[in-house]
């Protein structure tokens, strides 16, 4: 007894009572790699000397981050992937498929109570679906290729609850950037978040990725919610393998508690160049920006491109500003081609991007010029993040980015409430 | 030899997109050419001003962001001797000692810009000898000093066929 979900999941795959501030050699469920990480996966696994990876049913590799590749050495590493994957007979999602941290629970990899490892700091994302899921560099993640295992220091864990009745307007990206702004940067820095409360609860198991997805900037290790039905409804329709759902025990030690009320909260924007300069939109609202990106890991999902179709819906972004949508996986884009929101954005005048990383990591598909400022649905502002150090990004929801693609200028969505859900 | 302190103008919650650009990390695979480029939109050339065995000294936070091992890999390319930082990211600290990259931790409001620096790992100091005072260092955890020791845990999984000795 007395255990966070961190430390059960970890017990579980080390066969042994794991408490925070062990170093545990645990088995892995699943990995994989990403097109930015997989070229040093591929070079460590060599070096390590092994022929075949552990199990070729639970790893893969993602093309997202620059997909399709914009120049000749970005073409050269997606073709060591694809080489790779032959020769190991793994599966790799292509350009197209979509940005890993959709297509991989998408397509039903992971399940509750896993441990999952991905070269990719944005892994923490399926803490939404009850995973313990966490990011590691390329090297790493070779070790648990050639032995299905890793070391791992057992984290400490913080609970924060988040109570209350979001208003109209406000999303679950307002809610974790919130609580960034509030935590800090490193105010979870090798620890386990667990996520509770009444906001939790209401949110759909899509809202809730955005939420674990960004629990790394505050340093966090994962950031891990129960399953309730929800989640169940959600594991059932896209993975067939069974869920193992893990609750912390009553009595679990917590290093801390952190309990919000957010019945109040105006949309959040995280101002240039850190995720945690956090404020109320109306502190930075009639800011003028260029660029316009909704989308990513954070954002890209069905209901965010919906909440975006219906302030967009009819009618046309600025002049000014550059409106740039990438849905986060394939069957997002059909969905979204299905239900109109693709024809609702073209006709904003917005570019609808194949499905992947996008802009977000400065590489193609919408790189800033010099004094630039941008509005993303992403999870990074850092300077340079967009491929330019002389631009500026500021970070906010789908419905705060559709607004201020309206006007030109950075913009509160509780305005078109009337069109919101 | 005589190694020195610098210093970037910010101190704080240095990325991994400073370290080296996402720009970079895709186009560049030599270790030497991608060290050219650190700290590159925080300070223009700053590469030029290390020397063998020199060290980087910043606040809290260093290596957040990304997990891309290009970073530390850079830094190590660079000719760095280690990184010396109250606090580090945890992706970034994994990353450094797996590549054999030295992070140290310690108190940092006592090191300047071009303070000579010696480290002693053996007895836990950073001697500043330009001050002449003897900083405490937060011990290098016992798995992460085995990694620097083989310059790092490809050689040490090689070497032991797994981390069953170390717990």
């Amino acid at each position: 007894m007395r255990q966070t979900i961190a430390e059960k999941i970890l017990s579980e795959h080390c066969e042994k009572r794991a408490r925070a501030g062990d170093i545990v050699i645990a088995k892995v469920d699943f990995c994989f790699g990403q097109d930015g990480t997989s070229g040093i996966i591929i070079d460590s696994f060599r070096k390590l000397g092994v022929e075949t990876i552990f199990d070729k049913e639970r790893f893969c590799m993602v093309i997202d981050h620059s997909s399709p590749s914009p120049n000749i050495g970005v073409s050269a590493i997606h073709d060591k992937i694809r080489g790779f994957a032959r020769e190991q007979g793994v599966k790799v999602f292509d350009i197209g498929s979509g940005v890993c941290h959709q297509v991989i629970p998408e397509t039903g990899f992971v399940t509750c109570g896993d441990l999952v490892l991905g070269a990719d700091s944005h892994t923490c994302t399926y803490g939404a679906i009850n995973v313990l899921s966490t990011g590691v560099g390329s090297t790493d993640l070779a070790i648990t290729l050639a032995s299905g295992e890793n070391w791992f220091k057992v984290p400490e864990t913080i609970r924060i609850i988040v109570n209350g009745d979001l208003p109209k307007g406000v999303f679950s990206k307002d809610v974790i950037l919130n609580i960034i702004g509030d935590v800090g940067s490193d105010g979870a820095t090798y620890q386990a978040v667990e996520f509770y409360g009444e906001v939790i609860d209401d949110l759909s198991v899509d809202a809730r990725f955005t939420i674990s997805n960004m629990a790394v900037e505050m340093g966090a290790k994962c950031g891990l919610m129960r399953a309730d039905r929800k989640t169940m409804d959600w594991i059932k329709k896209h993975s067939i393998r069974e869920p193992r759902p893990v609750e912390a025990d009553e009595d679990a030690r917590y290093l801390m508690t952190l309990e919000y009320d957010l019945s109040d909260l105006a949309p959040q924007v995280a101002m240039p160049h850190t995720v945690d300069n956090v404020c109320g939109v109306e502190e930075v609202e009639g800011t003028p920006v260029d660029e316009v990106y909704i989308g990513t890991c954070t954002n890209g999902r069905l209901e965010d491109l919906e909440t975006a179709a219906r302030i967009l819906k009819g009618r046309r972004a600025a002049k000014r500003v550059k409106l740039i949508i990438t849905p986060a996986s394939r069957n997002i884009y059909l969905e979204a081609l299905k239900k109109g929101y693709v024809e609702t954005f073209m006709s904003a005048g917005a570019i609808v991007n194949n499905p992947g990383c996008g802009p977000c990591v400065g590489t193609h598909q919408g790189v800033l010029a010099d004094g630039e400022k941008a509005f993303s649905t992403a999870n990074r502002n850092f300077k340079g993040r967009m491929g330019n150090p002389n631009a500026e990004i500021y970070l906010g929801s789908p419905a705060t980015a559709a607004a201020t693609a309206l006007e030109g200028r950075i913009a509160d969505p509780r305005e078109h409430k009337r069109r919101l859900k | 030899m005589v190694n020195f302190a610098h210093r970037l103008k910010i101190s704080n919650d240095i990325n991994t997109d400073y370290i080296i650009s996402g720009r970079y990390k895709f186009k560049i695979q030599n270790e030497k050419e991608l060290a050219k480029h650190i700290f590159e939109d925080l300070e223009e050339n700053f590469y030029k001003k290390i020397k063998p065995g020199d060290f980087l000294v910043a606040g809290k936070n260093f290596g957040c962001g990304s997990s891309r091992e290009q970073a530390p890999v850079a830094l190590k390319a660079s000719g760095l001797q280690a990184i010396i930082a109250t606090s580090y990211a945890r992706i970034f600290y994994r990353n450094s000692f797996n590549v054999g990259f030295c992070l140290v931790e310690c108190e940092t409001n006592y090191i300047d810009d071009m303070d000579e620096l010696e480290l002693d790992l053996e007895k836990n100091i950073i001697r500043n000898v330009s001050k002449g005072v003897n900083l405490e260092i937060k011990p290098i955890p016992g798995i992460m000093k085995k990694f620097l020791e083989k310059g790092g845990v490809v050689e040490y999984f090689k070497a032991h066929g797994g981390f069953e000795e170390i717990i």
